[in-house]
């Protein structure tokens, strides 16, 4: 391991909370002027979260407590892969496996929101994850690699111009993946009413701290994701970030949240067809 | 530690329990989401679950079929915690107070800590009153941070007995 490789990890940890927590303030300061509204501080996040770790620790059952822990450790743990330039492939089972910690400690509980949550929570990760799949497999076949060091390396073109179409299944996967309204279904995200918080239910004071920490490196790896598609230039890379979060802020706010029974079929379909139009459109271009 | 207690005051994550209230006042604390009040500049959130909530405001007079679902919510919720009693029939049972089947105001079940009056209370009210709970509410974070917990005498034999 040499120096850069430490720098990166140091910074994968403790550098991607802040800036996740900061994308979090911004995204409900964004929310809340659509909607008409002054909006809480950029600040507000982190205000949050410190206030659940001084309340009062209250336990189901230590499932709940050490599932949550182990979701912290797998977001941690992707982020930490993404900065490494690491295989794409065990990213994504590295994220695979952190959601399976979220739904299982949902199910520790008896709840029924947190149970109906959880079963919510794992027809949403049956969805994005071919989609998320798709997009790496078509990242190989464009790269000849699904080692980030090695596409950085090797291949001198932004991949949004072979990949325009899996960057739209990828926006897509996204919207799920970060439980946002249309797809807030496991957890209601702006409707706090609705089956009550979903997974989230029986997680309360410093452990749903501990939850909501994960959920900004989780928003860190996505933010890394679409970085990948500009890797050519720092500037547009950024550009193409936020514009990819301002899309999905702005499709939170104008959309209707949707059932599972829209949500599964349609986007499977969508996706693999865009995903199979962009696959032949590289088979093409190779021949 | 100061970076809690101010954090505390910044964010009250509220939940509304409707105690039989005639809706009167559920439409006002609902006011208060809407953008022309928009609470949420305050880092107030509107949570549906007792167990991610720091302040519980409460409509309606208490009877003796919903005391223990009003007791249950509010054991449910992770200490410091607060109460915040709305309108005439919150604080004392209004015009319902002397009916057979009503208990009173919400403080013959639980600790209030803070009264708003009014048939029904503007939205400036129920904010003001907010605001006054979230001085008592830093006020028990010192307490808990102490490892005092104030809990319904109940609740305390319940889990001493645990």
């Amino acid at each position: 391991m040499n120096t850069v490789d430490v720098i990166a990890v140091l910074a994968a940890v403790f550098l991607s909370p802040l800036l996740g927590g900061l994308v979090a303030g911004i995204d409900r300061k964004v929310t809340a002027r659509l909607q008409g509204r002054y909006g809480p501080p950029i600040l507000q996040p982190f205000y949050d979260v410190f206030k659940l770790f001084g309340k009062e620790k209250m336990v189901v059952n230590y499932w709940q407590i050490f599932c949550a822990y182990m979701y912290l450790a797998a977001n941690i743990l992707t982020v930490v892969l993404l900065a490494l330039q690491s295989d794409l492939l065990l990213i994504f089972f590295v994220l695979a496996v952190g959601g399976v910690f979220l739904v299982i400690g949902a199910l520790a509980a008896e709840s029924p929101y947190s149970q109906v949550g959880a079963q919510r929570e794992l027809i949403q990760m049956l969805t994005y994850e071919p989609l998320i799949i798709l997009v790496f497999v078509g990242i190989y076949l464009e790269t000849g690699s699904f080692k980030i060091s090695q596409i950085v390396a090797t291949y001198h073109q932004p991949l949004l111009i072979s990949l325009p179409l899996l960057f739209v299944v990828l926006g897509y996967a996204i919207v799920i993946k970060l439980r946002k309204s249309p797809f807030d279904i496991s957890t209601s995200h702006h409707a706090h009413q609705e089956l009550v918080k979903g997974v989230m239910t029986e997680y309360s004071g410093p452990y749903l701290g501990v939850i909501e920490i994960s959920h900004w490196y989780e928003t860190v790896f996505i933010l890394g994701l679409c970085a990948l598609f500009w890797h050519t230039n720092y500037i547009w890379m950024s550009v193409l970030v936020v514009l990819t979060y301002f899309g999905e802020v702005l499709v939170d706010n104008i959309t209707a949240r949707l059932t599972w029974r829209w949500m599964l079929p349609h986007a499977w379909t969508g996706g693999l067809l865009m995903s199979f139009a962009n696959y032949f459109w590289i088979y093409a271009k190779l021949k | 530690m100061s970076l809690i207690s101010t954090s505390r005051v910044k964010s009250p994550w509220l939940i509304h329990f409707d105690c039989g209230s005639c809706n009167g006042c559920d439409i006002e604390v609902l006011a208060c989401l809407t953008p022309v009040y928009d609470i949420e500049r305050f880092g107030i959130i509107n949570v549906g679950n007792p167990k991610h909530a720091d302040i519980l405001v409460v409509t309606g007079t208490v009877n003796h079929r919903n005391k223990k679902a009003l007791k249950n919510i509010y054991d449910q919720m992770p200490e410091p915690k607060v109460v915040v009693a709305i309108g005439a029939c919150g604080t004392s049972g209004g015009v319902f107070r002397e009916a057979y089947n009503v208990v009173g105001g919400v403080d013959k079940v639980i600790p209030v800590d803070a009264y708003v009056s009014g048939c029904a209370p503007k939205p400036e009210a129920i904010i003001d009153g907010v605001v006054i709970a979230l001085g008592k509410l830093a006020e028990k974070g010192k307490k808990v941070d102490q490892g005092i917990f104030e809990r319904l005498e109940k609740t305390q034999s319940a889990i001493k007995a645990r």
